[in-house]
């Protein structure tokens, strides 16, 4: 799986009429190996949502090209595409929208399989046996959505996901709708799942703390675009990115949890401080098609100089699988704002 | 009053809703006091009854599906629960006031923030028109909005999420609170943003001497925010203790399993605790520990007998039988 330099414009008419483009996903490029898990993580609106829709041709990307197995998805005629789309599938924060109320359990899911031509025999035994496999009881699949707590719903998702055999599975917030007892159960599935049918994962999450618990490689968006990218361990041993230390600064309890100690005020700045440059960025950002000069961060950044405010630093490698952009930090030396406790 | 005493107390509080002739039992018996200049966190998964306490407190029970069964709240030597509704609303709002977790829902949409403020303070505290302004002013200062005048005379359309947030609790510390009731006041939030209004409620509780009530699902949230702790499971406390004492030695099966599901860096790759099983359906009322069936420890008298919430150390109680013997999961 290989996204190469993605850019998705969000088009809109203003009140006035005036177009709008909104750059959600800039310009960016990821590469998952087989078999890995690929955390992004990011606030709300940073572009994940975007970047997994384009992803999967759901909302073709603007420009840039995706690679599945080597092929290119936007060469693809729509029936190939669709053959290519029934490998990657996607599951979605909230499994309440993500189920048709007025389907049973078992429709929901013979659905996929009917389309591409499974035989009723077939189909009813791959439905029991995924329901097995996730957890939810064979005899429950005359069942409606309603009469399913959360989490099995979750869990009926994913089975549904998982019917169509894919490769590679896009998990959107699978989990931020759930209580911490039924996560770690979600959580679990996850990953005997992807040990067990050898499945690549790409892991959307605001959580910097359960991405780092689930991933093999984490890539920190911010502004629709990556900001940073490391193997796991390199992350959190050498955060790179001011930003990248602001959410681990942020993790709950992490401080004490995590060994990691921050401190705040050094690493972020509030931006109603300079709510002019706040706005210059904001305007710069929605309303030109054209990619902001700025650094994405900038506006927060309390080392941000005028070199960040002329020219968007771009990826640069730390060290081997680390990228950063960021002017401020060059390879070993350690970041400001670090207090390691352990 | 007295100085020591805590300044707001729930006894036996026992809730019922029913609906169409079912009857949940929300709450079933809950004991909490809560201390000036103390943040409180109570910690629970949905359904626990963690914001029927809250509602409970404020006598903002929907009437007549909620039914008190039992218990009383007492503040400044007053049953709140008995208390008369005109009475009340001089307490709410002023001496206790509240934050919602999603402030766009709580904010009216056609009003000034400005205006929001003054319309608290002129109702409240008898304030003028100008004075009322110029204590907006002064809220929206101390809670990190202050600059200029935009917020003052901005709509809640034009503020984010966080600025929001923000000024629902300038709104709730208007009248100087002997108490605050923070129910998921950071769910909606971003992480980043999470921390900003964390540390804003430590800071405000320092100003105002308050206490303060921090209800959240979240143990991570609870952990960096609030000095003494309660856990709640199926409308009942099973666990109370200062902070230190409650992560280092936690007595209550459930919430040792609450913090080993929490994914930890340290740990990849293991496994993460469960517990099996779902939160206890709320319309039953068996015999015995609540938590019994999705225990590990479980043995038979656990689900004949139910064990009191009692004082196993200073200021660290606990409702189980193993409580204060040595175990392991």
């Amino acid at each position: 799986m290989q996204c190469r330099n993605i850019v998705k414009i969000h088009r809109g008419r203003g009140v006035e009429g005036e177009r709008h483009g909104f750059r959600a996903v800039d310009n960016v490029s990821i590469e998952i190996e087989r078999g890995r898990i690929f955390g992004l993580v990011g606030e709300s609106g940073c572009g994940k949502t975007t970047l997994a829709r384009a992803i999967l041709y759901l909302d073709p990307p603007t420009s840039g090209s995706v690679l599945f197995d080597g092929v290119e998805l936007g060469s693809l005629k729509p029936p190939m595409l669709r053959k290519y789309r029934k490998r990657m599938q996607i599951i979605f924060q909230d499994p309440h929208t993500a189920l048709d109320p007025r389907m049973t359990v078992y429709d929901s899911l013979s659905e996929g399989l009917i389309n591409i031509g499974v035989d009723k025999a077939r189909r009813d035994k791959k439905i029991r046996e995924l329901l097995d496999r996730v957890g939810i009881s064979s005899t429950y699949s005359r069942r409606f959505p309603h009469e399913f707590s959360t989490g099995q719903r979750q869990r009926i998702v994913i089975a549904r996901a998982l019917t169509m055999d894919p490769e590679f599975l896009i998990l959107d917030e699978p989990v931020s709708n759930l209580d911490v007892s039924i996560q770690a159960q979600i959580i679990n599935l996850l990953m005997d799942l992807k040990k067990d049918l050898n499945l690549t994962y790409l892991f959307i999450s605001h959580d910097l703390n359960l991405v780092s618990y689930m991933c093999d490689v984490v890539a920190v968006m911010f502004g629709g675009r990556i900001v940073e990218q490391a193997p796991t361990e390199a992350l959190l041993a050498h955060p790179g990115h001011p930003y990248t230390r602001r959410l681990l600064a942020s993790i709950p309890g992490g401080t004490e949890a995590s060994g990691f100690a921050y401190s705040e005020e050094s690493l972020y700045k509030q931006p109603d401080t300079e709510p002019d440059k706040e706005k210059e960025i904001f305007a710069s950002s929605s309303a030109n098609l054209v990619a902001s000069d700025a650094c994405p961060y900038y506006p927060y950044c309390a080392q941000g100089d005028s070199e960040c405010k002329n020219s968007a630093p771009l990826l640069r490698e730390l060290s081997k699988g680390h990228v950063v952009s960021c002017y401020k930090n060059s390879a070993g030396q350690e970041p400001e704002g670090i207090e390691r406790t352990t | 009053m007295d100085e020591s005493g805590p300044l707001l107390k729930i006894e036996n509080l026992n809730v019922r809703f029913s609906h169409r002739g079912k009857s949940v039992h929300a709450l079933r018996g809950i004991d909490i006091s809560f201390y000036k200049d103390e943040i409180h966190g109570l910690v629970g998964e949905s359904g626990s009854g963690k914001t029927v306490t809250a509602t409970s407190i404020m006598g903002l029970l929907p009437r007549p599906s909620a039914e008190i069964i039992s218990g009383s709240v007492f503040y400044k030597g007053k049953n709140l629960l008995l208390m008369p509704e005109d009475e009340l609303r001089t307490y709410r709002g002023r001496a206790i006031s509240m934050v919602f977790q999603e402030p766009a829902k709580y904010l009216n949409p056609a009003f000034k923030i400005g205006g929001q403020i003054e319309e608290m303070v002129m109702l409240h505290m008898g304030l003028s028109k100008v004075a009322a302004r110029a204590r907006a002013r002064e809220l929206l200062k101390l809670v990190g909005l202050g600059r200029d005048g935009r917020v003052l005379d901005a709509y809640p359309h034009e503020l984010s999420s966080g600025m929001k947030q923000r000024a629902m609790i300038a709104i709730a510390i208007s009248c100087n609170p002997d108490f605050l009731i923070a129910d998921e006041p950071t769910t909606a939030l971003d992480v980043t943003l999470q921390k900003q209004i964390l540390k804003l409620i430590r800071t405000l509780k320092n100003i105002e001497n308050m206490g303060v009530l921090f209800i959240s699902h979240d143990l991570g949230v609870i952990r960096e925010i609030a000095d003494r702790i309660s856990v709640i499971y199926a409308g009942k406390i099973v666990e109370s203790a200062g902070k230190e004492s409650l992560f280092n030695n936690p007595m209550h099966p459930y919430t040792r399993l609450l913090m080993l599901s929490i994914p930890d860096v340290r740990h990849r790759g293991r496994k993460l605790a469960t517990i099996p099983g779902q939160v206890l359906d709320t319309t039953s009322t068996p015999e015995g520990c609540l938590f019994a069936p999705r225990c590990p420890l479980a043995e038979q008298r656990c689900f004949s007998l139910t064990p009191e919430l009692v004082e196993h150390e200073k200021g660290h109680l606990a409702a189980c039988h193993f409580a204060g013997k040595s175990w392991n999961l």
